[in-house]
């Protein structure tokens, strides 16, 4: 190794260590804190209360459980309406996917929050919806649309969707054609034809796509926070009420670990997949 | 000879393009015919349309004669080796094979047989536990081939069979494709651009040139009695006058005594196995080709020679 990368590989450790490792290993410290009244807000004695009540608090095992399953609704969700979309995007003329990828990832231009915000605005009691559905005589009374769950899983694909667009397409824009008309050629149908051609071919997209959706909307806080209901119940709402709220540090942080903990399966599998599509 | 594939004015037009120009040809049982032309020329077309991988513009096309014109590929009886192969990648040697079986819902038994069958055709057995990426170009090929053979279609219809091989492996698997086809007693269509291999392939070869055919003929017929310039100059060497007289230099004889024509060897090109002959006469410089069989009077660059040839020799063809 020369000394140019023996350079740039230090400069990836320093980075990773400084803003990754370090602050992990505080936040590591602070979960076995005890909570106090002082600046900052935790000091001895060293605990693992904050895990056992973790553990045996049914509140964090529900938040847990319904942001892990609210993230793999909303990430089947995704995978349903963005492969097709990525594979229309394939298949159009080469003129057409560079206009159509733009598309895609066109709502990053603006801030994320003021879009939520804008989902508010249309599913509000008095939102535009509402409106046109009353005014169009489909309804009396306004609809109950925002503060729901399903606000959330709409507003989480409507966030995620370009994730899970963009290594779809890749995978299926590197399919050779020929290999489907080989398919049709030895008698298979279409629907033959995606299954057992098209979608194995795909699977390392659709696993990178189902990561990159599935792994931030376990922790996300925004869209429950604005678009949920009193009855939205993600982890990521409550280490902000013990951090903000409870000025629980100790807590939060033990919240926290678990989270990244629950976390890393997944991740893992994410690199075997990466590992496999490299190899291909 | 029945015929197996009947192409009736067929027309494929891409924009302003047209690929196919209302073609119309037969295969016949057990026959190879060779689809021959320049890149461009509407062969792969042709062969694609027979496959129902393109649809039509116009015209008709039965396959066993049975109208399949608008039959989707995997309702036809004949089958495609791509030029890529197009093996799957995902999927072992033998589950490529396999993969055509399955979709005609044969029983689990008879697939592993004929999959097993296929691959003894092409001398893979020992392979079938392999991935596509494992094997070697040819073996690649056999492949591809199995996969299409394991379905017995009608006709096998191969786009470049040859062109992703080395080639020293060309003329060898030309031969073993004839042999194999002889064996299984189907027929053939095979898009190519290298006349050696259609002539060294087929029963009959359709010349094509701009979405048309120029002349479908045999080899042999094609080479001695060719319908245009155009297809007497795809196959060997012509000489040609201005006045549209045509002969093959290796029809030409060279005298020192007596002959037709008068000329001036300016050139000797020693062959190996045959020696060309520059000889410059009024109209043009004709190339005379005599085989090196040895206790010839050799022309010497600079005399004076005479050329003659017999009659049947010399074609007026148009351009």
């Amino acid at each position: 190794m020369n000394v140019q990368a023996k350079t740039s590989l230090f400069a990836v450790w320093l980075w990773i260590g400084l803003v990754l490792l370090l602050p992990f290993a505080i936040v590591l410290k602070i979960s076995f804190a005890t909570a106090q009244l002082s600046v900052p807000p935790y000091g001895p004695p060293l605990t693992g209360a904050n895990y056992a009540a973790l553990v045996g608090d049914g509140l964090y095992v529900r938040a847990y459980l319904g942001s892990l399953r609210i993230a793999l609704v909303s990430t089947a969700l995704t995978l349903l309406l963005g492969y097709p979309m990525a594979y229309a995007i394939a298949r159009a003329p080469v003129r057409w996917r560079q206009i159509l990828l733009l598309l895609v990832v066109l709502p990053f231009w603006t801030s994320f929050l003021v879009r939520i915000y804008a989902w508010i605005g249309l599913l509000r009691p008095t939102g535009l919806i509402n409106l046109v559905l009353e005014s169009l005589g489909v309804i009396a009374e306004p609809l109950r649309l925002l503060n729901t769950d399903g606000a959330v899983y709409l507003g989480i694909v409507y966030a995620y969707l370009p994730f899970m667009v963009l290594p779809l397409y890749a995978r299926l824009e590197k399919l050779d054609p020929a290999l489907l008309e080989a398919a049709a050629d030895l008698g298979a149908r279409p629907w033959s034809t995606f299954l057992k051609i098209t979608l194995p071919l795909s699977r390392p997209g659709v696993i990178a796509g189902c990561l990159l959706v599935f792994i931030p909307t376990v922790g996300e806080f925004v869209i429950p926070e604005l678009l949920g209901g009193p009855d939205t119940l993600m982890i990521g709402k409550v280490l902000w009420t013990e951090f903000f709220t409870n000025r629980n540090w100790p807590m939060s942080a033990a919240v926290a670990v678990i989270l990244l903990a629950v976390l890393v399966l997944p991740i893992m599998w994410f690199q075997a997949a990466q590992k496999e599509e490299a190899r291909a | 000879m029945s015929t197996v594939i009947r192409v009736d004015g067929i027309a494929k037009s891409y924009g302003e393009v047209r690929a196919v120009d209302h073609v119309s040809l037969e295969v016949g049982a057990n026959e190879c015919l060779a689809l021959l032309g320049p890149s461009g020329c509407g062969k792969t077309t042709l062969l694609r349309l027979m496959a129902g991988l393109e649809t039509p513009d116009a015209g008709t096309i039965a396959i066993d004669g049975a109208d399949m014109t608008r039959t989707p590929p995997y309702g036809r009886p004949v089958n495609m080796m791509f030029q890529s192969y197009a093996l799957f990648p995902h999927m072992t040697v033998a589950d490529n094979v396999a993969f055509g079986l399955k979709q005609d819902r044969l029983a689990p038994s008879e697939v592993e047989a004929r999959t097993k069958e296929a691959l003894a055709a092409v001398e893979l057995e020992a392979l079938g536990a392999r991935k596509p990426h494992q094997l070697s170009g040819g073996q690649r090929q056999r492949v591809a081939l199995a996969r299409c053979i394991a379905k017995r279609p009608k006709a096998l219809l191969l786009d470049e069979p040859m062109a992703a091989l080395d080639k020293h492996l060309r003329e060898r698997t030309q031969l073993e494709l004839l042999a194999l086809r002889r064996r299984l007693g189907i027929s053939f269509v095979v898009v190519t651009h290298d006349q050696d291999e259609a002539m060294t392939m087929a029963d009959r070869i359709a010349v094509m040139d701009k979405g048309r055919i120029l002349q479908i003929d045999t080899p042999r017929a094609l080479y001695e009695r060719p319908a245009t310039q155009g297809v007497a100059r795809f196959f060997g060497d012509i000489n040609l006058w201005p006045s549209g007289l045509v002969v093959r230099p290796e029809r030409i004889a060279l005298s020192r005594a007596s002959g037709d024509m008068e000329g001036v060897v300016i050139d000797i090109i020693y062959r190996g196995t045959a020696t060309t002959y520059l000889v410059q006469t009024a109209e043009l410089v004709v190339r005379v080709l005599r085989q090196n069989t040895g206790g010839d009077d050799d022309a010497q660059k600079g005399d004076k020679v005479f050329l003659s040839w017999p009659a049947d020799a010399a074609r007026m063809l148009s351009a």
